[in-house]
C-alpha cells in the first residue's frame, strides 16, 4: 500500500475517523491494528519478522530490567555486610549477566536482517572470490522476503534495547504498546527512527480532536505529496532515462542525471517524511524531524547533521560513542598519544572509529559495494577536511570576503555539488560505473545536449521540465522562508482567505501536476529499499 | 576543575568553559569534540566514562562535567 495509493488514502480517511470516533482509550490499540493491517497488506510474511523482533525485544527488555531491580534490591538488603569491593566485583557479575542479555538481543535481531538483506551479498562475494581463484562451484543465491522498511523498524527496537540496558527509558510493561513502537505505521516504509522516551510521550496518550493540530497535520502532508508526487515522480521518468543506459548517456547526461538524482531524493525523502510526520500530527502524535534543510550547508559535515538526522543520531549514540569510548579503542588512544604525538595522536582513535561507523552506514543502506564506497568515501572527505581545520581558519581570518553572503552562497554551491557527486554511487549502484560517468563529465564534449534540446528525449517534456523548474523554486523559496521558524505557523497568522487559497493552490498542484495517470507508475519510495 | 578547564581550553580555546551552559545544544562541541575529551579525561582523572553518559546534560557546561567525574568517582 504506497502513501500515493488510492488505497492508502482510503485507509487513513477511514483511520482518521475511527481513531477520533472510539474511546480515546482505545486509540492506541487502534493504531497497532492499523499498523498490523498496513503490514500484511504489503506482504502477510513480513508479520513473522516484525514479530519475531517485537517477541524478543520485549522479553529480552524485561530480563534485562529485572537483573537490574534484583541488583538494587540485593544490594540495598545487604548494604550493611558488604565491603566496596564485594559490592563492586556483585555489580560487576549483575552486568556481565544483562550484558549478555542484550547480546542475545542484538545478535538475533541482526541476525535476521543480515539473513534477509545481506545472505546474497555474502553468497556474491563468496562467489567472486572462489572464481577468482580458479574454483567452478558456486553457492546458489538464496530466495527471502525482505521485509518492507526492516532496517528501520530493527533499528528502532533496538536503539530501545540498548535503552533499557543503559538504564535511560524503563522496559515497557505491556507488551502490546511495545508492539505499537515497533509496528507504528507511518514510520514503518522509511523512518524516522524514533527513541522510546520520545515518541513513547505522545504514542499512548489520549487524542481529543484539536483542529490546529489535526489541520498541520493535514499541511503538512499535502507538503509532503507536493514534494513527492510534483517533483520526484516526475523527475524520475527522465533520470532512469540516464541510469539506465550509461553508455548512451554520459558526459553532459550523466552531469544532469547527478542533479535529478540529487533533486529528486531530496523531494522523494523529506516527502515522504513530510507525509509521515504530517499523518502522527493529525493523530496527535509527534514525530522526531529528520532534516533541517540540508541543501543550505556550508559543509560536508554540517550537511550530516541536518540530513536524515535520526539515522545520524542513532549510529552516533549507538556506534560511534561506544565504539570510540570502548576500553580496547582507549588503549589504542594511550598507544597512539604515546608513540605518533599528541596531536595525531589524539585524533586516530576519533577517525577510526568514524571508520566503523561510515563503514556500517553504507552498509545499512544497502547490500551492495556502492553503498560501501559511498560511506568511505563520505568518511574521507570528512576526516580530510577535520585535518584541514586549522588552515580554513586561518584562510577565514586573513580573508575578509570569506565573511560575506556570497561567499557563504558560494559554500552551499560547493557543498550541493559534492553531495551529488557523492550521490552518484547511489544512483548508479555500481562503483565502476559511478567512476566512468564521473570521468566523463570531464572527458566528454557532448555538453551541447544541455541546450539543442536532446534533454527533451529523455521522457520529460518541455512542460515537465516547465513544472520541474517551478516545483523546484518553490522548495527553494520555503526552505529559505523555513530560516526565520515554521512555514504554517506563518500562514496561519495570515487572514483565512490568504491561507486558504494558499493551500488550495498546493492542493491543486497535487491533484493536477501530481505525476499520475496513464504512462506513470505510482512509485515506492526510494528510501523503502534501505 | 582547573584541570579540567584546561582540557576544554586546548580543545576550543575560543570558548569560555566558565560560562558558557549550552555546549552541546548550540554544537560548540561536536561528536568529536566529545570523544577527544573522554580520552583526555581519562587520561588525566583515570575513569571511565561509558557510552551511556555521553548525554546533554552531562556535557553542556564545564560544571555539568565535573559533576560527573565526580560521580564516577565516588562510585568507583
Amino acid at each position: 500500500m504506497l502513501f500515493t495509493s488510492y488505497e492508502f488514502l482510503g485507509f487513513i480517511i477511514v483511520l482518521f475517523l475511527l481513531y477520533y470516533l472510539v474511546p480515546k482509550g482505545l486509540q492506541w490499540m487502534l493504531l497497532l491494528a492499523a499498523g498490523y493491517v498496513f503490514y500484511a497488506a504489503a506482504d502477510p510474511r513480513y508479520l513473522l519478522y516484525i514479530l519475531a523482533t517485537t517477541v524478543t525485544v520485549y522479553l529480552v527488555a524485561r530480563v534485562i530490567e529485572r537483573n537490574q531491580e534484583r541488583q538494587t534490591l540485593y544490594l540495598r538488603e545487604h548494604k550493611s555486610e558488604m565491603s566496596r569491593e564485594e559490592k563492586k566485583s556483585y555489580k560487576e557479575s549483575r552486568h556481565k549477566v544483562r550484558f549478555r542479555w542484550l547480546l542475545l538481543g542484538l545478535l538475533f535481531n541482526l541476525g535476521i536482517l543480515a539473513t534477509v538483506k545481506y545472505a546474497n551479498f555474502f553468497i556474491s562475494n563468496v562467489n567472486g572470490i572462489m572464481g577468482a581463484f580458479g574454483g567452478t562451484s558456486r553457492l546458489s543465491f538464496v530466495t527471502l522476503a525482505l521485509p518492507m522498511g526492516i532496517s528501520f523498524y530493527t533499528f528502532q527496537a533496538l536503539g530501545y534495547l540498548i535503552d533499557v540496558y543503559r538504564g535511560t527509558v524503563p522496559a515497557e510493561k505491556n507488551f502490546f504498546k511495545l508492539a505499537l513502537f515497533v509496528s507504528f505505521f507511518p514510520q514503518l516504509i522509511q523512518g524516522p527512527i524514533s527513541r522510546f522516551d520520545d515518541l513513547s510521550k505522545t504514542l499512548y496518550e489520549k487524542h481529543g480532536f484539536e483542529w490546529r493540530t489535526v489541520s498541520f497535520g493535514l499541511q503538512r502532508m499535502l507538503w509532503g505529496y507536493f514534494k513527492k508526487m510534483v517533483i520526484a515522480d516526475r523527475i524520475l521518468t527522465g533520470l532512469s532515462c540516464i541510469i539506465d543506459a550509461p553508455e548512451q548517456y554520459h558526459g553532459a547526461y550523466a552531469f544532469v542525471g547527478m542533479l535529478f538524482y540529487t533533486i529528486e531524493l531530496y523531494a522523494d525523502f523529506t516527502g515522504g517524511i513530510d507525509i509521515t510526520i504530517g499523518i502522527a500530527q493529525v493523530l496527535g502524535i509527534r514525530l522526531q524531524e529528520n532534516f533541517e534543510r540540508p541543501y543550505f550547508s556550508k559543509s560536508l559535515k554540517e550537511y550530516w547533521r541536518r540530513w536524515h538526522i535520526t539515522m545520524g543520531t542513532w549510529f552516533k549514540d549507538y556506534i560511534f560513542y561506544p565504539i570510540s569510548v570502548c576500553r580496547p579503542m582507549q588503549k589504542f588512544s594511550r598507544f597512539s598519544r604515546a608513540h605518533m604525538g599528541k596531536e595525531i595522536g589524539k585524533r586516530l582513535p576519533v577517525y577510526l572509529s568514524s571508520f566503523v561507523v561510515w563503514f556500517a552506514t553504507g552498509f545499512w543502506h544497502g547490500a551492495s559495494w556502492n553503498f560501501v564506497v559511498w560511506g568511505l568515501l563520505n568518511w574521507l572527505v570528512l576526516m580530510v577536511s577535520e585535518e584541514f581545520e586549522p588552515l580554513y581558519e586561518r584562510f577565514h581570518k586573513s580573508f575578509r570576503f570569506s565573511n560575506t553572503r556570497l561567499y557563504s552562497i558560494f559554500q552551499v554551491g560547493r557543498t550541493f555539488l559534492l553531495i551529488s557527486v557523492l550521490k552518484m554511487f547511489d544512483c548508479y549502484s555500481d562503483v565502476a560505473t559511478t567512476f566512468r560517468m564521473f570521468g566523463s563529465m570531464f572527458t566528454a564534449d557532448n555538453w551541447n545536449a544541455l541546450w539543442d534540446g536532446s534533454l527533451l528525449d529523455l521522457g520529460i517534456t518541455a512542460a515537465d521540465y516547465g513544472i520541474l523548474a517551478v516545483g523546484t523554486a518553490v522548495l527553494l523559496f520555503v526552505g529559505l522562508l523555513q530560516r526565520s521558524g515554521s512555514v504554517r505557523e506563518k500562514a496561519a497568522a495570515r487572514p483565512y482567505p490568504v491561507r486558504a487559497a494558499m493551500w488550495f493552490v498546493l492542493f491543486l498542484s497535487v491533484l493536477i501536476f501530481g505525476a499520475y495517470g496513464i504512462g506513470y507508475d505510482a512509485s515506492q519510495f526510494i528510501y523503502n529499499r534501505f | 576543575m582547573e584541570e579540567l578547564l584546561e582540557i576544554l581550553k586546548e580543545l576550543h580555546p575560543e570558548v569560555d568553559f566558565e560560562k558558557e551552559e549550552h555546549l552541546i545544544d548550540d554544537e560548540i562541541l561536536d561528536s568529536f569534540d566529545i570523544v577527544t575529551l573522554i580520552s583526555e579525561i581519562q587520561e588525566v582523572f583515570d575513569v571511565t566514562i561509558d557510552a551511556k553518559r555521553i548525554i546533554p546534560e552531562n556535557f553542556n557546561s564545564a560544571k555539568a562535567l565535573y559533576a560527573l567525574i565526580q560521580e564516577i568517582e565516588e562510585e568507583d
